[in-house]
């Protein structure tokens, strides 16, 4: 009975370590928090109808940038520990056990990858994408509301084991199998792993779906697919690579639950399971992947740099084609992560140059970033700092990128933190510097304010400086020999000086994540002043900046004609028309929340084994599902004479 | 004329645009398992062979009536552009009673192999084949509850275009299905006899 009722749960689940009881008591006064002031101020009703229930694109997207900012402190104190123990860690002398080290490394990735980055890439991408395409909305607004729900349902279960379940997964980021089978790891950390990207990649895939048929169907007239801003492209490219890869990631983990709960073999040492076969089906994943992770960003990079230097962006065309480029070779590359494991000479070779032809491409884009630069007129914004600091750092990840493409030399850093300062010089460098430029430079045009110029810079300033001193000493230890995801090493190696200058880099980071929070606060309280009431505070080029900011609900009262590339640039000193149309608006639904609440259930109960569970989330989430679908009246009409309201209003 | 109308604005509908990306990413998940499939199929671990644990005619019998199904369903199709409930109710209950039929089939396939001591946790290659079949029965088994969800509509609510689009998205899910079967049979069933 007890079994029934609780599956694999017992009272050993309960916090009982030092760090689920802070992770645990920090979550709850938190949640604590953010009710009293709710209930203060009589805000939950605003809470409910005004955002948590909302269809506006807008809106979700502001909800994935607070939820990935969220995520992203999660995350880097992943990082803290991390740094910390390896300063620390000579002849074991470090403060964190083996297993619990792992179980740090292992979060810090997948947080960081599912939900810092692809979440703020797609709050952008709600934000900005039906702005820049002249449209009101997305293709199916409920389907987004879903996507996003199901993202924070996979980010509450992959923090749910601070609360109940004491550990999270030991085995790196893409949960390696055998490692990752029931016979070595029978704890449930793996099973929230899993679970927890089940769900965030449900919300990815319907996200990509959405953004694909809207970018295909809701374009404003005029704006033919080569007259489409390079973020769209570069989106469009991200997107298709999320629905052809997520669906792999979903087939290769459910296999590995399968071994997992049921005791099949696909993966197992065993029964003729094949381990071999979990590599390449997560690295077909896994690849694409990092391109999901860059492409938006070139994409961003590409409006701003052309916004502040002035100038079309150059050779638009060859972007274009470039990005679509990277995009196809980005599906026949997965087997570099894995050279030393035995594919043979010609398969090697056959995979390595490849990877070597995306730096074609890649240059490609670099050049005609710099040509656009060249002769402009350059405006040293914040978004233009982290845009020409991207470019210095993209060189650098590149140019090892490409070392690392020569499988012999592979074989030599294999493995080692020359590898991990590689990928963090591309993840931090294109990725994460995307996402500040990107906020600094869309920040007015959602909030109405722009951000405060001047701890912008010293932000950029850190963080760039930081960079250098974090992950240079990490290129050096790759050559001497360290390898990854070490919790202790011999005094005598000699590594200990580099891995406290590495923790020393780490502290100026931080430095700069702690002026970005000064200088959103000092934002907000100076937002009067930095008030941006032309709906253009960069001179911008996009459709984006042809509305107020913050934009109507509706975007636009008239969908613009679209005449060129810089479709605003080239209206821009028209006067505006002033006839307007009923508007047709999604209404909101709290199904996306309900459906979501009843699929973290499910991944719940499938953790903890706990049948009764399992199926009431399923049987709910669907019974939600097709109670939606008899809601025929999902849109209301905002008639032409409201809008003439709102907009004189301004 | 309002079917010509009708059909246009099927042509031109966002969501079975959107309808058919979700199909090609489902092709993707198969594509995975058949992948997995191939690779495991002679990881028998001791174990029977697979062309001496399958079935052939039992296989063909599944095949024909899926494909029957797929057949009804189309008619059923036919029959709410013409704007005939009745029929069209008709048609797609018996498309209903053929995939019950099928599964039927296949859960008794599963059973006896179970009971035969040649279940999914006997060997990788069991793993696989009854992963990739199984995955297809649940499929199935969600369209047969979509069926009944789209016969309610069809029931109480009008044909308006937005409803004939999900009748429409589910018919494309029962022909989606057949499409997968058809790969199932050959490979599964057919290239394990052959190769």
């Amino acid at each position: 009975m007890k079994k029934f009722i609780f599956g694999k749960l017992t009272l050993d689940a309960l916090p009982h370590q030092w760090f689920t009881i802070g992770g645990t008591v920090f979550m709850f006064l938190m949640v604590l928090t953010a009710v009293i002031i709710l209930t203060k101020y009589k805000r939950w009703s605003w809470l409910w109808h005004d955002w948590l229930t909302s269809t506006d694109p807008k809106k979700i997207g502001t909800m994935y940038v607070i939820f990935a900012t969220f995520m992203f402190f999660r995350g880097m104190i992943d990082v803290a520990l991390i740094w910390l123990q390896q300063a620390l860690a000579a002849d074991g002398e470090g403060f964190l056990e083996a297993g619990h080290f792992q179980e740090i490394f292992t979060s810090h990735g997948d947080i960081m990858v599912f939900f810092v980055t692809m979440g703020y890439f797609f709050g952008f991408m709600n934000w900005i994408i039906p702005l820049q395409i002249g449209a009101r909305d997305l293709s199916y607004p409920f389907l987004n509301s879903l996507g996003f729900w199901l993202t924070v349902a996979g980010g509450l279960l992959i923090n749910a084991f601070f609360i109940i379940g004491g550990h999270f997964a030991n085995t790196g980021w893409l949960a390696i199998a055998p490692l990752s089978s029931l016979e070595f790891n029978p704890g449930v950390g793996v099973d929230y792993l899993i679970w927890s990207l089940q769900l965030s990649g449900l919300g990815s895939l319907l996200a990509g779906i959405n953004f694909i048929a809207t970018i295909i169907k809701k374009r404003a007239p005029g704006m033919t697919l080569m007259r489409m801003p390079l973020f769209v492209w570069t989106s469009l490219c991200g997107m298709v690579l999320i629905i052809s890869a997520f669906p792999v990631l979903t087939a290769v983990t459910f296999m590995l639950w399968l071994d997992r709960f049921f005791e099949m073999h696909f993966f197992t040492v065993s029964h003729g399971g094949n381990q071999m076969m979990y590599f390449n089906l997560i690295w077909m994943w896994g690849h694409p992947e990092v391109y999901i992770l860059v492409l938006p960003a070139f994409g961003m990079y590409s409006e701003i740099i052309s916004t502040f230097s002035q100038k079309q962006i150059s050779n638009y065309t060859s972007m274009v084609w470039a990005s679509i480029i990277i995009t196809g070779l980005s599906y026949l590359v997965w087997l570099h992560h894995f050279f030393t494991m035995g594919a043979g000479p010609e398969v090697n070779s056959f995979f390595g140059i490849v990877t070597m032809i995306i730096a074609i491409p890649s240059g490609v884009l670099v050049f005609n970033w710099i040509q656009t630069m060249l002769k402009g007129k350059i405006v040293f914004a914040t978004p233009m700092c982290w845009s020409i600091g991207f470019i210095i750092i993209f060189l650098l990840g590149g140019m090892t990128g490409v070392f690392m493409a020569s499988p012999p030399a592979d074989f030599q850093v294999h493995n080692s933190l020359f590898l991990i300062a590689h990928f963090h010089a591309q993840i931090i460098g294109i990725a994460l510097f995307g996402v500040f430029a990107g906020l600094t430079y869309w920040f007015p045009k959602i909030m109405g304010f722009t951000l405060d110029e001047k701890s912008g810079k010293v932000a950029f300033w850190l963080w760039f400086v930081g960079f250098y001193v974090a992950f240079t000493p990490l290129f050096i230890l790759g050559f001497m020999g360290a390898t990854r995801r070490l919790d202790t090493y011999r005094a005598e190696t000699g590594w200990q000086p580099f891995f406290i200058i590495a923790l020393f880099g780490f502290l100026i980071i931080s430095a700069g994540i702690i002026t970005q929070v000064y200088q959103i606060i000092v934002s907000i309280r100076d937002r009067k002043l930095n008030r941006d009431t032309t709906g253009d505070p960069w001179n911008g080029r996009t459709l984006e900046w042809a509305t107020t900011s913050p934009p109507p609900a509706y975007n636009f009262a008239k969908i613009p004609t679209v005449e060129g590339i810089d479709a605003f640039w080239l209206i821009k000193n028209k006067q505006r028309l002033r006839e307007y149309e009923d508007i047709e608006l999604p209404k909101n639904t709290g199904m996306g929340v309900y459906i979501s609440i009843f699929a973290f259930l499910a991944g719940f109960g499938i953790v903890w084994h706990i049948h009764w569970l399992i199926v009431l989330g399923i049987i709910g989430s669907v019974a939600c599902l097709i109670r939606f679908s008899f809601d025929e009246h999902r849109d209301y009409i905002l008639p032409a004479a409201k809008v003439a309201l709102l907009e004189e209003a301004q | 004329m309002m079917e010509k109308e009708l059909d246009t604005e099927l042509k031109s509908d966002a969501k079975i645009f959107g309808f058919w990306i979700y199909l090609m990413t489902d092709l993707i998940v198969f594509a995975a398992l058949f992948a997995s499939f191939i690779v495991l199929r002679k990881s028998t671990f001791g174990g029977l062979p697979a062309s001496e644990i399958f079935e052939l005619p039992l296989a063909l019998s599944e095949t024909i009536i899926l494909l029957v199904s797929s057949f009804t369903c189309a008619m059923g199709m036919l029959a709410i552009h013409q704007r005939q409930k009745k029929a069209a109710l008709l048609w797609f209950a018996l498309t209903f009673v053929l995939g019950i039929a099928f599964l039927f089939l296949e859960i008794n396939e599963f059973a006896k192999f179970i009971h035969e001591g040649n279940g999914p946790g006997r060997s990788a290659f069991l793993s696989s084949f009854f992963t990739l079949v199984g995955t297809h029965g649940t499929h199935i088994t969600v369209g047969l509850l979509w069926m009944v969800v789209e016969m309610f509509r069809i029931s109480y609510r009008t044909l308006s275009a937005q409803n004939v689009s999900r009748i429409f998205r589910m018919v494309i899910f029962w022909h989606f299905l057949d499409f997968v079967w058809i790969f199932i049979f050959t490979t599964v069933y057919g290239m394990t006899h052959l190769i």
